[in-house]
């Protein structure tokens, strides 16, 4: 499996970052490398391993339905690039 | 003073031979003089500081104080301080001023200790050699010529270099651990779900992991009784019963059992470093434990599991930096696509979008069995040999990196030979057992090596026990860069 | 051979916790914006998703509900996307492991036309929990849209049909039952105007007897009339396409209520995919087979369940006890009514289903707003049973309680409604009758039956409409007969 300049430009689009050509193709040298050495998982047979996603053999913890938190909507949106009336704002949104 | 382990520190505090805010601003001086050549903290704020210095000598004054009251600790940059910029070494948060507290910011608060400072980190801690920050590398107190490691590089300078008592750092695939080894301080990496991750900036959820780093095990003991702790904002916080870290400190190390895995002794293993680690268990048996051989025949895919899992989960965790609610925004955009773009290509450095790109890459449809499901079942590979390992021996001991410190640029251009780098401690996270690296000599151009101690779940009272013990023995720790 | 239209519907049903689905943000509607946005709702940086016991507890007991496969283990995933509104870029959902699978709902169709009302049973493919999203404002800031975090992190079960629908019909009939389920059995308001319960449709058309289409969805519909109108105007577009040789593919498409069209939506084709893969800050969520029988025990008596006993125990037609469990208010005033009139379940079912849903109908209301209490709507029950008035009197009080409120009898009494059931004075007055209209009498008797009604009217005016009619005609019959 291997990775063409296409792909990354397509991965960089998925993940919205902005590349350009000549970053396309050092990313691409350098993430066909990384691939080459991830690509040394291939040897192992893992028919009958079933997946880990955590490190510990634990289940999820359930919280009960309180409401806890309260309007902290001018601390949070001090940091904020730009609000108005209380909305955060983004360029004009069309479905 | 800067000598002083925490312990000696609490008693100065306590005869009032000296009070927090003059202990605090000692390193805040330290820091003005220190930090412009080490760049070791991203942010100090003498004014935050010492605040919580008085409030720390009045808790004193009124008898209330804890291990850790009026101790001035650096908090890595990756854990949301309320008040304190909060970077993680990123453009993408230069003005992110948190909101709230992290767990561990807020155990520590609890505690009376003083909060130093925001160290210099790796970018969203992914790198091992701190030059992916955003502001600029961090030099090793011992060579400024070198790398200080990573993610957590500005914490071991800074405990290097006595600029804070302590510090704390984070673990993903080694964070804690290598940059100990490489700037001769002592870290460990608790068990997965020890600390709350609760505010701590996430790398790779499934790895990360926060933990202690300091001039001791001593000392690493007291930090950890602070640091861990059941969080219920956190789903992996596992509940358990608290325990003193430091209860078994003093016992003798007569019938430890020490698991030496071969894969760690093999080629790809500095000349150097190999040398300080064999002293080390030279020394162990000299302490009264026993060594075996064991093997993780896994162990050598790690690296390529840890490359696509810790992306997979990053890609998706860093997507919340899109220049909307907090965080770096391009100055100039056309609509919103050109938004996110910009802000995510212009606020992340190369190595961030790197991961960012493998993780994009494996998730994507067509690929997840080949790259995630894959690199999942060899992580059960991975930590089945762990748990094998630990029916013959009590503890692991190894290299922690193959390498004492490189320069600083020397591995710049070829990712693969810096991911190469985390090739002994990645294993550790991707099993979640808890991993610790203290001072063990010094290898070629006299820096400092790494000894890599690794316990089976739960065990960091033990792993503490042994490097305690080899401490009492040995000074390494205790070596200080010079002309600081 | 004739087009058919295959149908699934995906319901989003908010569900009616008083906190988010991963954090204690209040869900309340209606709040300033920004002001219910914690810092888990915003995706701080550093912040975790803790899992809402309660919003399991809603899924557990629709999975009973609808006799579902209830998972004892199922999974969080991620689905990677970036909008304003989604603040994590990817929102937490459930993928290969939802926690409901495997259930059915029955629907009854209602007659159309010619074609008779019929029942189906629709099977659900599987129910899922996940997180909603923020909301878009696009009321002009200088050009720039404004985001409202409220409702992202509100708990959604996103309920998935199998392609089992062939009409609209069908279709809105299924949306009609499962709506009404969720709020029977508590676990959703319903409010469609709120967003609390949204359908996205997916509609196909092929010729019986050939391999499906391909589908185009058609999201967000939040009324039934649009979501029947939004059907049929994608099938018939898909047809008319398709007949004109075209070929239908893949799409979202938007409906448009004021033009009455489906338009697609400005998605690129890429964001689809969405990288779907365990979240590694959740653990595997575990449901106990204790745990589901407590829920269970909690459960009230299904519609279902109910319509049945209607009809063997009540003696009801399948399609009253059908309108009478059309909803919980419903059938719930039914009960209570006939709690007060014991044994007179047809005549509650026929008050309920004509006069009580024609005024409400009128006066655009629902039946939990009735001015009518079903103790209310008992009492007059139990005067019309026992005689006491005659069904122009009962109108009468009716109107009066429906208007002015107050207990029947009080009405009855007051309004001098009490119908005369004395056969003495009925006699009096029928003898009185029959002495006055000799040469009518005589007609009746010589074979003119149609006369008995005027005999009838006579008698009623002359009691003032009170006699009851039952006795009076009794009465008048055996005197006529001479």
């Amino acid at each position: 499996m291997s990775l063409s300049i296409d792909d990354v430009k397509k991965v960089a689009r998925l993940a919205r970052l902005a590349v350009t050509e000549q970053e396309a193709q050092t990313a691409h040298a350098q993430l066909s490398g990384i691939f080459g050495l991830i690509g040394e998982m291939r040897a192992v047979d893992t028919a009958a391993i079933e997946p880990m996603s955590h490190a510990q053999d634990v289940v999820q913890r359930l919280r009960e339905d309180r409401v806890t938190e309260h309007d902290q909507r001018e601390l949070f949106q001090s940091v904020a690039p730009q609000v108005e009336n209380g909305l955060y704002l983004v360029p004009q949104v069309i479905e | 003073m800067i000598n002083a382990s925490l312990k000696q520190l609490s008693a100065q505090l306590a005869a009032k031979k000296i009070s927090s805010v003059e202990l605090t601003q000692l390193y805040l001086d330290r820091i003005a003089a220190l930090n412009p050549d080490l760049n070791a903290y991203i942010t100090v704020n003498p004014e935050l500081s010492l605040a919580q210095a008085r409030e720390a000598d009045a808790r004193i004054a009124a008898g209330k104080a804890e291990a850790l009251t009026g101790i001035p600790i650096a908090q890595k940059d990756i854990f949301c301080a309320k008040g304190w910029l909060t970077t993680c070494g990123s453009k993408m948060l230069h003005n992110f001023v948190s909101p709230y507290d992290a767990h561990v910011i807020g155990q520590f608060n609890n505690a009376g200790a003083v909060n130093l400072g925001k160290t210099n980190m790796d970018e969203f801690a992914m790198g091992s050699s701190n030059e992916t920050s955003y502001y600029g590398p961090v030099k090793n107190p011992w060579d400024k010529t070198r790398v200080p490691g990573g993610s957590s590089g500005g914490t071991a300078a800074a405990v290097a270099a006595r600029l804070c008592a302590a510090a704390t750092g984070t673990d993903t695939g080694g964070s804690i651990r290598q940059p100990a080894a490489l700037c001769g301080v002592s870290g460990l990496k608790p068990t997965y779900g020890v600390c709350s991750r609760y505010g701590m900036i996430a790398f790779a959820s499934s790895l990360d992991q926060a933990g202690p780093m300091a001039k001791s095990a001593e000392d690493l003991a007291l930090l950890l009784n602070v640091m861990a702790g059941f969080d219920e904002r956190d789903s992996t916080s596992l509940q358990r019963e608290r325990e003193d870290y430091a209860r078994d400190l003093a016992k003798p190390l007569n019938g430890l059992r020490i698991g030496l895995p071969k894969e760690f002794f093999a080629e790809g293993l500095g000349n150097d470093v190999g040398l300080a680690v064999q002293a080390a268990i030279t020394e162990y048996k000299k302490l009264g434990a026993t060594v075996v051989d064991i093997s993780l025949p896994n162990s050598r895919l790690s690296v390529p599991v840890y490359y696509v899992l810790a992306p997979a989960e990053a890609s998706s965790n860093l997507s919340r930096f899109d220049g909307v609610r907090y965080g770096y925004r391009a100055p100039e955009y056309v609509d919103l696509a050109d938004l996110y773009e910009k802000s995510r290509a212009q606020g992340f450095g190369t190595e961030v979008k790197r991961r960012i790109l493998i993780g994009t890459y494996v998730l994507s449809h067509g690929y997840y069995d080949a790259y995630y499901i894959k690199a999942q079942k060899i992580r059960r590979l991975i930590a089945q040999d762990f748990s094998n390992a630990f029916k013959q021996c009590d503890i692991i001991m190894g290299p922690t990196s193959p390498s004492t410190a490189f320069k600083l640029g020397e591995k710049g251009d070829d990712p693969v030979q810096m991911y190469l780098s985390d090739i002994y401690t990645i294993a550790v996270n991707l099993a979640g057992l808890p991993g610790m690296s203290i001072p063990c000599g010094f290898g070629e151009n006299a820096m400092p090596v790494g000894l890599q101690i690794i316990g089976n779940y739960f065990d960091e009272a033990r792993m503490l026990n042994a490097a305690h013990q080899y401490q009492l023995a040995t000074d390494w720790h205790s070596r200080a860069p010079q002309g600081l | 051979m004739t087009w058919e239209i295959v149908i699934g519907l995906e319901v989003h049903a908010q569900l009616s916790t008083s906190s988010k689905i991963f954090c204690g943000a209040s869900t309340a509607f209606g709040a300033e914006p920004n002001t219910q946005a914690d810092a888990v709702s915003l995706a701080l940086p550093g912040v975790l998703p803790v899992l809402n016991k309660g919003a399991v507890e809603r899924a557990i007991r629709f999975g009973l509900a609808t006799g579902a496969y209830i998972a004892p283990r199922s999974v969080f995933a991620r689905k990677n996307y970036f909008y304003p509104d989604l603040p994590k870029g990817y929102q937490i959902s459930q993928f290969d492991l939802p926690v409901v699978g495997n259930g059915q709902l029955v629907i009854q169709v209602p007659a159309q036309g010619n074609s008779p009302a019929y029942e189906k049973t629709v099977c659900l493919t599987r129910a899922h929990l996940e997180e909603d999203a923020g909301k878009s404002l696009h009321e002009d800031f200088h050009g720039m849209t404004g985001i409202d975090l409220n409702r992202a992190g509100t708990p959604l079960l996103e309920i998935v049909s199998e392609p089992d629908m062939r009409s609209a019909a069908e279709a809105v009939a299924y949306a009609k039952t499962l709506h009404s389920l969720v709020r029977w059995i508590g676990i959703c308001d319903g409010n469609m105007q709120e967003g609390s319960f949204r359908c996205d449709a997916n509609v196909s058309v092929h010729k019986s007897g050939t391999p499906f289409g391909t589908r185009r969805e058609i999201k967000n519909l939040n009324s039934f009339r649009f979501l029947e109108q939004a059907i049929n105007y994608e099938a018939r577009w898909q047809i008319e396409t398709l007949e004109s040789g075209g070929t239908i593919r893949q799409a979202t498409v938007l409906f448009d209520p004021d033009k009455g069209e489906t338009r697609m939506m400005r998605t690129k084709e890429e964001a689809h995919d969405y990288r779907y893969f365990p979240d590694p800050d959740l653990l595997p969520l575990e449901i106990s087979e204790e745990w589901k029988e407590r829920v269970r025990a909690t459960l009230p008596e299904l519609p279902q369940a109910r319509q049945a006993r209607y009809v063997s125990e009540l003696g009801l037609s399948v399609y009253d006890a059908g309108i009478l469990t059309a909803s919980r208010e419903m059938a719930d005033f039914f009960e209570a009514a006939l709690n007060e009139a014991p044994g007179h379940a047809k005549m509650c079912a026929n008050w309920l289903i004509g006069e009580i849903s024609a005024q409400l109908n009128r006066d655009g209301l629902d039946i939990a707003q009735c001015p009518i209490t079903p103790q209310q709507l008992g009492g007059m029950l139990k005067r019309i049973a026992d005689n006491t008035i005659s069904n122009s009197g009962a109108k009468e009080v009716f109107r009066t309680i429906w208007t002015e409120g107050g207990e029947a009898d009080a009405i009855i009494e007051a309004k001098g409604l009490k119908q005369v059931s004395d056969s003495g004075a009925i006699e009096v007055l029928v003898d009185e009758i029959i002495a006055a209209n000799a040469d009518k009498v005589a007609e009746y008797r010589s074979g003119k039956d149609k006369l008995f009604g005027f005999f009838v009217g006579l008698a009623m005016k002359a009691s003032k409409g009170k006699a009851n009619p039952a006795q009076l005609n009794e009465i008048l019959k055996r005197k006529l007969a001479g």
